[in-house]
């Protein structure tokens, strides 16, 4: 599995080391990697469904419990094999479908990086490797999403979408931590045995609440659904993959994948049912009065998304059948709805509802495609989305609580799926629109197969669902263990209660189709409610951030040198005193050491001398009085037994004193700048400054926290180094290598002034 | 001593901050140097004052009572040499500035160009 998922980034990386792929045809040429991928995953079928997971282990970060596992059971095998089905037709699709030839590298690549990072994501087998590749996919999705990065809603959108996953990834991670804190290990298979512990541990509500949210943003539920429908700026193949098919439904995964360690409590079944059903009618409300196709469509995904999650929510054995077959179901269906709408778009240049219709005669392979998929969509006989439908109804007819009212929201989502099953993939075919379709063409073979084959499989498993008893059987067993039953698919299961309602549904879409043109009118005078939506409040929430960040960088950033120190100054001066305070340790007033005369009468040297530089307007005097405080600073040194300080600060003093009365020598008197409230500003805060330094002296002379390690360097200066001036042995020996680090700076420092004064002598450069 | 030690630093870090947050190439420079020597001082003083037991060992190698702590030494004896080699590149610099903008105004320098 390893090998399976590298090979899709390696391919990745290739397409974009060749570096211009313009031929359409390349995408037949890379589909052939998925479509491997897909027969692989198939021929481990047989072996996941009768035998268990699969499992793979890879040593990575050992130290920190991440390890490349990867574990292929019944619901990632589903994921994969939808993955990588629908993976292949859309790089088919991808080359006819981009205009700009250029560009296609990029999609490729793109695409194929998109694909391995959600096939690791299903088949991680540990919670931080599925991390990894959970913001992966966010990263691949912001990047498709902005493909067209020249046009500025595309960037919008895709940050925008960016933003909100992270977001949500960023709470998965902390809960991931937790849920590893909780369970002694970042193994799924271990943290899904141990449920029961998990679930009475003190931790599990924030861990639930923060898994909840990563799964909620991905999965675009209801209030972090505005994302979706905005990403519908991408190119539609992308739309069709990430935003329908497969990485909107990574929430969905995670959800069920932890269903055997998070799930069954009431504050779980609570959360799921209810974000669930409002986003299930809500998507489904929201796409009413959309005239663009992607639009509907992905409000209609929005919808799905939510009663994916609704059924995980429910908890019981046929909730989990109902979301296999319909996440096998729409992942059908979607996709080929998608790819109709990228191949009418390509033809007749518009998505538009409303100038849609009669295409059927110019377009009859893509119009039977088109029909196939709605038709699933609409949850009609004898469509795959039939059989998931009646198992929605069935679930929600037995579910444990408020069944009425779960049953009326799915039985209204229906009918309004219906609604726009036909809007969608009927409308533009057979419908009274203004195109006449005179002159349009039959899209190229690339832009049908992969809806014609996608919604031909869900006629086939619709007519046959037994075919998906062992893989939904397998499925239900990975979501829920405990809750295993015999799975038995049939299309017609006689007259039962779904069906009636199955009829209720789509005799109630049909009617409301007819009204569907007022709908829409109705739907714009509801426009003004949207300021108070959270697609609102996410654009107020950006536009305050963004807010803040110019006016704390008009005030922090002013340009000017003095009021960086002065923020340096006064933050360090808050950082010291409030450390000072906090240790509470009173400053020890009297050292170890009284002054004696001659040591006074230096320190007030020292003292005067300072001042007298600061006072003087007069270079030269300043630099005289820098000197004297030199030479002070070296009598201390040498009194206090430091003879080797004494030598070196004083050479060094005098090196300096040249150098300063060379160079001022060229520089005029110093200036005075400013009025004189900024200089007593200045003398404030270097004051305070001053004080803090003396206050941390007296401090720090007072309290000792650790033995002295010098100790060693006494005792072992002569025995090892063969030395008896240990400051000496100190630098030459023992820190050689920090004596190396401060030669390196001597000489960097020397090479810096020997550059710039060579700069000087090539005359006129400046000027 | 330590108190006293401690009162002269203060004004020293006083000294050079307030050299250093005027507008002025020159007194950045003294502002420098003060400020160097008063962090030496404090590493100095901080490890401890103790009059005239320099850490030097006799020859049979063996020290003949308690001697000044020498890693601080190390340390400042070093800082001395950096701090010489950033003044030393510090000054050219200015010089250089002030020869091509004809200003020693910091403020002025606010742009890149």
């Amino acid at each position: 599995m390893l090998t399976a998922v590298a090979s899709g980034f390696i391919l990745a990386i290739l397409v974009a080391l060749v570096r211009r792929i313009s031929s359409p045809a390349a995408g037949w040429f890379l589909a052939a990697l998925p479509a491997c991928l897909a027969a692989y995953f198939s021929s481990q079928a047989s072996r996941v469904w009768r035998g268990g997971p699969i499992l793979e282990h890879h040593t990575w970060a050992p130290g920190m419990g991440v390890a490349l596992d990867f574990r292929l059971d019944g619901l990632s095998l589903l994921f994969a094999l939808l993955i990588t089905v629908i993976g292949a037709f859309v790089l088919v699709y991808s080359g006819k479908y981009l205009r700009d030839r250029a560009r296609l590298g990029r999609l490729y690549g793109l695409l194929l990086f998109f694909m391995a990072s959600m096939l690791g994501l299903v088949l991680a087998g540990n919670l931080l490797l599925l991390y990894v590749f959970w913001e992966l996919t966010s990263i691949s999705s912001y990047l498709l999403i902005g493909f067209e990065n020249q046009r500025a809603a595309a960037r919008s959108a895709a940050l925008q979408a960016l933003l909100v996953t992270v977001l949500g990834g960023l709470c998965l991670l902390a809960g991931i931590v937790l849920l590893g804190n909780i369970g002694g290990s970042f193994e799924i298979t271990a943290l899904l045995a141990q449920g029961d512990a998990i679930r009475a541990h003190a931790l599990y509500p924030a861990a639930l609440s923060l898994i909840l949210i990563g799964a909620f943003t991905k999965s675009a539920q209801f209030p972090f659904h505005f994302w979706l429908p905005k990403a519908m700026e991408a190119p539609t193949p992308v739309s069709a993959y990430l935003h329908a098919a497969t990485m909107v439904k990574a929430g969905v995964y995670l959800l069920a994948r932890l269903n055997p360690a998070l799930g069954g409590t009431t504050a779980w079944t609570a959360a799921l049912v209810a974000v669930g059903v409002v986003t299930m009618v809500g998507g489904a409300v929201l796409a009413l009065n959309k005239t663009d196709l992607k639009q509907i469509l992905a409000y209609s995904t929005v919808s799905v998304l939510g009663m994916l999650v609704f059924l995980i929510g429910l908890g019981t054995p046929l909730a989990f059948q109902a979301m296999a077959v319909y996440l096998v179901a729409h992942g059908l269906y979607k996709g080929a709805l998608f790819l109709v709408a990228g191949a009418v778009e390509h033809e007749t240049g518009t998505r538009d509802i409303g100038k849609l219709g009669a295409l059927f005669k110019s377009m009859p392979v893509t119009a039977s495609a088109s029909v196939l998929a709605a038709l699933s969509m609409a949850g009609l006989p004898p469509m795959l989305g039939f059989t998931g439908k009646e198992l929605l109804y069935e679930s929600a007819l037995h579910a444990p609580v408020h069944a009425g009212l779960l049953t009326t929201a799915a039985v209204a989502a229906g009918a309004l799926l219906f609604i726009l099953a036909a809007a969608a993939g009927f409308g533009p075919f057979f419908g009274g629109g203004r195109h006449s379709g005179a002159d349009v063409h039959e899209a190229p073979s690339a832009l049908w197969i992969g809806p014609l084959v996608l919604a031909t499989g869900g006629l086939v498993l619709g007519l046959a669902p037994a075919l998906m008893n062992a893989a939904v059987r397998s499925a239900t067993l990975a979501v829920a263990p405990a809750a295993a039953t015999p799975v038995d698919l049939a299309l017609f299961h006689g007259l039962s209660p779904a069906l009636v309602l199955s009829a209720v549904s789509a005799g109630g879409g049909l009617a409301l189709y007819s009204l569907h043109g007022r709908l829409i009118v109705a739907g714009d005078g509801l426009k003004p409610l949207a300021q108070w939506g959270p697609a609102s409040i996410y654009d107020r929430a950006v536009g305050a951030l963004n807010r803040i960040a110019v006016t704390q960088t008009g005030l922090l950033q002013t340009g000017y040198l003095r009021h960086y120190m002065q923020m340096v100054i006064v933050t360090t001066v808050a950082l010291v005193i409030a450390g000072i305070v906090r240790w509470a340790a009173l400053p020890q007033m009297v050292g170890p050491v009284g002054p004696q005369f001659h040591e006074a009468v230096l320190a007030v040297a020292i003292i005067i001398a300072t001042i007298f530089a600061v006072r003087s307007t007069s270079r030269l005097a300043a630099v005289a009085a820098l000197g004297v405080v030199g030479i002070g600073v070296s009598l201390i040194f040498a009194l206090f037994g430091a003879p080797d300080l004494a030598m070196t600060q004083l050479t060094v003093e005098s090196l300096i004193v040249i150098l300063l009365v060379l160079v001022m020598y060229h520089l005029p008197d110093f200036g005075v700048f400013g009025p004189r409230r900024y200089r007593l500003r200045n003398l404030i805060v270097s004051a305070a400054g001053g004080i803090t330094m003396t206050l941390l002296v007296l401090t720090a002379a007072s309290v000792q926290y650790a033995p002295p390690i010098s100790t060693y360097y006494v005792e072992n200066s002569y025995t090892q180094a063969h030395g008896r001036n240990i400051v000496n042995v100190i630098i030459t020996d023992f820190r050689a290598l920090d004596t190396l680090g401060e030669t390196t700076v001597v000489a960097a420092s020397a090479a810096g002034v020997w550059a710039i004064l060579r700069l000087r002598s090539r005359k006129g450069f400046f000027k | 001593m330590t108190l006293l030690l401690a009162v002269v630093i203060g004004v020293l870090y006083a000294g050079g901050l307030y050299m250093m947050l005027r507008r002025s190439l020159g007194t950045l420079i003294i502002g420098l140097a003060l400020l160097s020597h008063a962090a030496n001082l404090l590493i100095f003083t901080v490890s401890g004052l103790a009059r005239g037991r320099p850490p030097l060992l006799p020859d049979n190698g063996v020290p003949a009572g308690p001697v000044s702590d020498p890693l601080p030494q190390a340390l400042i004896l070093t800082a001395i040499v950096i701090g010489f080699g950033v003044l030393a590149f510090t000054l050219t610099l200015m010089h250089r500035t002030y020869q091509i903008t004809g200003s020693e105004d910091i403020d002025e320098l606010r742009s890149t160009e």
